[in-house]
C-alpha cells in the first residue's frame, strides 16, 4: 500500500517536467466506439497525441477479395452505419459506372431522396452526440427524436433502420409509393422549422459557443495536405463536395450549394453541418417535385457482375466526406482488391497535429466536432 | 428557543435529531431523485419512470434498495483508507449543516450566533471527502476529477463569502434565524438582487451541478471522482448531492428570499416552497446547458463573479453608512 497513486506512473519529458501518459479509451464514453487516444499529458494540458486504432477491425476489404460483388454489398452500410444507405448506394454506383449500366430515372431520384435523408439524420444525431460530449444531454434526445422520424422513413421503404441494403446494380430494390412522397414531405415542412428550433437552443447557446470557437482550427492547408474532406475541410472555407466536382447521380441537374465556413474551428464545422441539412432539405424537395414515374431497376442487367479487368474509382459524398471505391477487377466475379477510402480515417488522423497544446476538456469538443465512425476507420 | 429545549436529556435531544435529519435526507433524496427524472423526462420530451408505483413515484425506492443490496466492491488497486473514508466524509457534514437551518419561526434546532459561519466552514469540508476519493481511488480519471473539484470549490467559496457579507452587513447579525426574521416586511432580494445572482451561481458551482459539473464530467472523465466506486458508496456520493442542492437552496432562502415570510400559508410551508422552487431552477439549467470548460469557469469565478461581488460589497457599506 502506498500514497502516491502508482497508475500515475510519471514520464519526464524533454525538459524534466513531470508529465502523464492517459489513455482515453478504447473504453471511453467519448471516443464514440473503441478509439484509443494515448494522450501525453501536462496536468490537463495535452503534450502530444497517438491515436489507436484498429479494436473494430472486421477486415471488409479482405473480405470483398472472398466473394462476388452483389455479396459484398452488405458489407458496405456496415462500414458507416450512421450513412449506410450513401455507402450502398457509393458501392451500386461504382458497379453501375465501371460495367456501364444505365439506371433508370425513377431510381436514381429515389437514391437521391433517399441519401440525402440519411446524411440529414447522421448530422442529427453528430449534434446529438457533440452536445453530450458538451455536457448538453437534451439537446441528444432533440437530435435522436428527428432521426428517428428519418429512421422510419427509410424503415418504410427498405425494411430496415440502419444497414439498408437497398441498393442493387442498376436501381434500387423496391419501388416508393405516395404514402412514402407524402411523409418525406411532411417531413421536410417539419424538419425546416426544427432547424431554426436548434439553431435557436444550440447554436445561439453562450456556453456551446465558449466551448467551440476558436477550438480545434484545421485550417485548409493543414486539411489539404492531409487530405481531409466533408464538413471538416469545408469548415476551413474550401468548398469541396464529390457531388459537385465530380457530380454522379442527378447531382448536375439540381439546385444546391456548398456551405462553407472561414474558421475551421470546431463552431464551423458544426455551423457546415446545419447548413448541409438546409441543403439537404433543398434537394429532396426538388427529388419530390420531379420524380417520373417508370421502373425502378434497369431491364439489362448482367446475370454475372463482372467488371472488365482494369482499374475502377468512383466516390460519393457521404456525409463525412470523400467517400471513394476502388476496385481492381481482373473480369472475374470477385474482385481482385478492392480498396475503401473513407473520410474518418484522415478526420482521425490529423489529430496529433490539432490537440497538442489543448486542455483535456477540449480533446472531446475536437474528437466529437470531427464526426468520427470507427467502424468506417477500422473497415 | 426550540423543540430541542424542550427534550430532557440533550442526548435525547440528539439522537432525535440526528434521526430527524437522516429520514429527512433519505427522503428528500429520493424524492428529488424522482423529480429530477420527471423534470429532465419533459424537457426532454420523455415521460420518465412510470412503472413502478403511481407515476413512477417508487422507481428511486427501487433503485436504492438495488443500491443497498448491491455487493461493496473494493478494487484492488485502492489507497484503502482514503477510499473508505470519503464517502463518509462527503456525507457527514451535510448532519451538520442540516442541523443549522432553521424552517420557520418555531422550527429551529438551535439558533446559534454564528451560523453564518458554521455553515460556510461546514459546506467547505465537502470537498476534503471528495479530494480522498479521488486521490483514494488511485486512479487518473478520478483524480483528475478530484483536483478539478477542489480548484473549483476553493474559487467558487470567495464568491459565494462575499454574496452573503452584505447580508451580514445589514442585518448586523450571523445567525440564521434573525437574518430571516428580518424580512418580514420584503425580501432581501429586492435590494441585493446582484448578491443573490452570485450566491446563486457560485452555489451551483460548490454543489457541483450542470454546467459547472466539471469534477464528474462524464463525457470526460468517465463519472470523475466517483469514477471507482459502486453500490451504496456510490450512493453515498449521490444522496450528498442532492442534499447539497436543499441546503444551497435553503441558504438562498433565508439569505436571499425571505426565509418563512410570506401571506396565509404556514411558515416551514412558504420556506419549503421557495426551497423546492430554486431547486427546480437548479434542475432546469441543468438539463439545459452545456458543460463550461475548466479554464473558462475559473476565469469566471476570478475575472467577473469575485470583482462584481466585491464592488456590491462596496456599495452596500457605502450605502449603510450614509442611511
Amino acid at each position: 500500500m502506498t500514497t502516491a497513486a502508482p497508475t500515475m506512473e510519471l514520464v519526464p519529458d524533454e525538459e524534466d517536467r513531470e508529465t502523464y501518459i492517459l489513455n482515453m479509451g478504447p473504453q471511453h464514453p467519448s471516443t464514440h466506439g473503441v478509439l484509443r487516444l494515448r494522450l501525453h499529458l501536462e496536468g490537463e494540458r495535452i503534450l502530444a497525441c497517438e491515436p489507436v486504432i484498429g479494436y473494430a477491425h472486421r477486415a471488409h476489404e479482405k473480405m470483398a477479395e472472398n466473394r462476388d460483388y452483389l455479396q459484398f454489398l452488405p458489407n458496405t452500410s456496415r462500414l458507416d452505419y450512421l450513412s449506410g444507405m450513401i455507402y450502398n448506394l457509393g458501392y451500386c454506383q461504382a458497379i453501375e459506372k465501371a460495367m456501364q449500366i444505365e439506371v433508370p430515372e425513377r431510381a436514381e431520384y429515389i437514391r437521391l431522396i433517399v441519401g440525402e435523408l440519411n446524411r440529414i439524420s447522421s448530422h442529427m444525431l453528430w449534434m446529438g452526440t457533440y452536445l453530450l460530449d458538451l455536457g448538453g444531454i437534451t439537446a441528444f434526445l432533440y437530435g435522436f427524436d428527428d432521426r428517428e422520424k428519418i429512421l422510419d422513413l427509410l424503415d418504410y421503404v427498405t425494411g430496415s433502420r440502419l444497414t439498408y441494403s437497398y441498393g442493387r446494380f442498376g436501381g434500387v430494390t423496391m419501388d416508393v409509393d405516395e404514402v412514402f412522397l407524402r411523409n418525406v414531405a411532411d417531413f421536410c415542412d417539419y424538419f425546416k422549422k426544427r432547424l431554426v428550433e436548434i439553431h435557436k437552443l444550440v447554436t445561439g447557446n453562450v456556453i456551446f459557443r465558449h466551448r467551440t470557437r476558436g477550438v480545434g482550427v484545421m485550417g485548409a492547408d493543414l486539411g489539404i495536405s492531409y487530405g481531409l474532406t466533408g464538413p471538416c475541410l469545408r469548415a476551413a472555407g474550401v468548398a469541396r463536395d464529390v457531388r459537385k466536382d465530380e457530380p454522379y447521380g442527378i447531382y448536375d441537374r439540381l439546385e444546391f450549394d456548398i456551405p462553407t465556413e472561414e474558421e475551421g474551428d470546431c463552431f464551423g464545422r458544426h455551423m457546415v453541418r446545419m447548413s448541409e441539412m438546409e441543403q439537404s432539405i433543398r434537394l429532396i424537395e426538388q427529388g419530390l417535385r420531379d420524380i417520373p414515374d417508370g421502373p425502378v431497376m434497369a431491364a439489362k442487367v448482367p446475370k454475372r457482375i463482372r467488371p472488365p479487368a482494369g482499374d475502377h474509382y468512383f466516390a460519393v459524398e457521404s456525409a463525412r466526406g470523400h467517400f471513394g471505391i476502388y476496385i481492381h477487377s481482373d473480369g472475374s466475379d470477385v474482385p481482385l482488391r478492392l480498396k475503401l477510402r473513407t473520410p474518418s480515417f484522415v478526420s482521425v488522423s490529423t489529430m496529433p497535429v490539432v490537440l497538442p497544446g489543448t486542455l483535456l476538456a477540449d480533446t472531446v469538443a475536437i474528437l466529437g466536432s470531427i464526426d468520427i465512425i470507427i467502424s468506417e476507420i477500422d473497415r | 428557543m426550540g423543540p430541542v429545549a424542550s427534550f430532557p436529556n440533550v442526548w435525547i435531544a440528539l439522537l432525535v435529531a440526528t434521526g430527524v435529519i437522516m429520514g429527512f435526507i433519505t427522503i428528500n433524496a429520493l424524492s428529488l431523485i424522482w423529480l429530477e427524472r420527471k423534470v429532465s423526462a419533459r424537457i426532454q420530451r420523455r415521460f420518465g419512470p412510470t412503472e413502478v408505483g403511481p407515476f413512477g413515484l417508487l422507481q428511486t425506492l427501487a433503485d436504492m434498495l438495488k443500491l443497498i443490496s448491491k455487493e461493496l466492491l473494493t478494487p484492488k488497486h485502492v489507497h484503502r483508507p482514503l477510499y473508505l473514508i470519503a464517502p463518509v466524509l462527503v456525507f457527514a457534514p451535510l448532519l451538520a449543516l442540516l442541523s443549522l437551518l432553521p424552517v420557520s419561526e418555531t422550527w429551529v434546532f438551535h439558533d446559534y450566533d454564528i451560523a453564518l459561519v458554521l455553515l460556510l466552514a461546514f459546506s467547505g469540508l465537502n470537498v476534503i471527502g471528495i479530494f480522498a476519493a479521488g486521490w483514494g481511488s488511485n486512479n487518473k480519471y478520478a483524480l483528475l476529477g478530484a483536483v478539478r473539484a477542489v480548484a473549483q470549490n476553493i474559487s467558487y467559496e470567495i464568491p459565494l463569502l462575499l454574496a452573503v457579507l452584505p447580508i451580514v452587513l445589514m442585518t448586523r447579525s450571523m445567525s440564521l434565524y434573525q437574518i430571516g426574521s428580518a424580512q418580514d416586511a420584503y425580501p432581501f432580494v429586492l435590494v441585493q438582487p446582484l448578491a443573490f445572482v452570485i450566491y446563486f451561481i457560485s452555489a451551483l458551482a460548490e454543489t457541483n451541478r450542470a454546467p459547472f459539473d466539471i469534477p464528474e464530467a462524464e463525457s470526460e472523465l468517465v463519472a470523475g471522482f466517483h469514477t471507482e466506486y459502486s453500490g451504496m458508496r456510490f450512493g453515498a456520493f449521490f444522496l450528498a448531492e442532492f442534499t447539497n442542492m436543499v441546503i444551497v437552496a435553503a441558504v438562498a432562502t433565508i439569505l436571499f428570499l425571505g426565509a418563512w415570510n410570506g401571506p396565509l400559508l404556514p411558515g416551514w410551508l412558504w420556506f419549503f416552497i421557495k426551497v423546492y422552487g430554486l431547486i427546480l431552477m437548479m434542475m432546469w439549467i441543468r438539463w439545459t446547458f452545456p458543460r463550461l470548460r475548466f479554464d473558462q469557469l475559473m476565469t469566471y469565478a476570478w475575472a467577473v463573479l469575485v470583482p462584481l461581488a466585491l464592488v456590491n460589497l462596496l456599495l452596500t457599506t457605502v450605502a449603510l453608512k450614509l442611511l
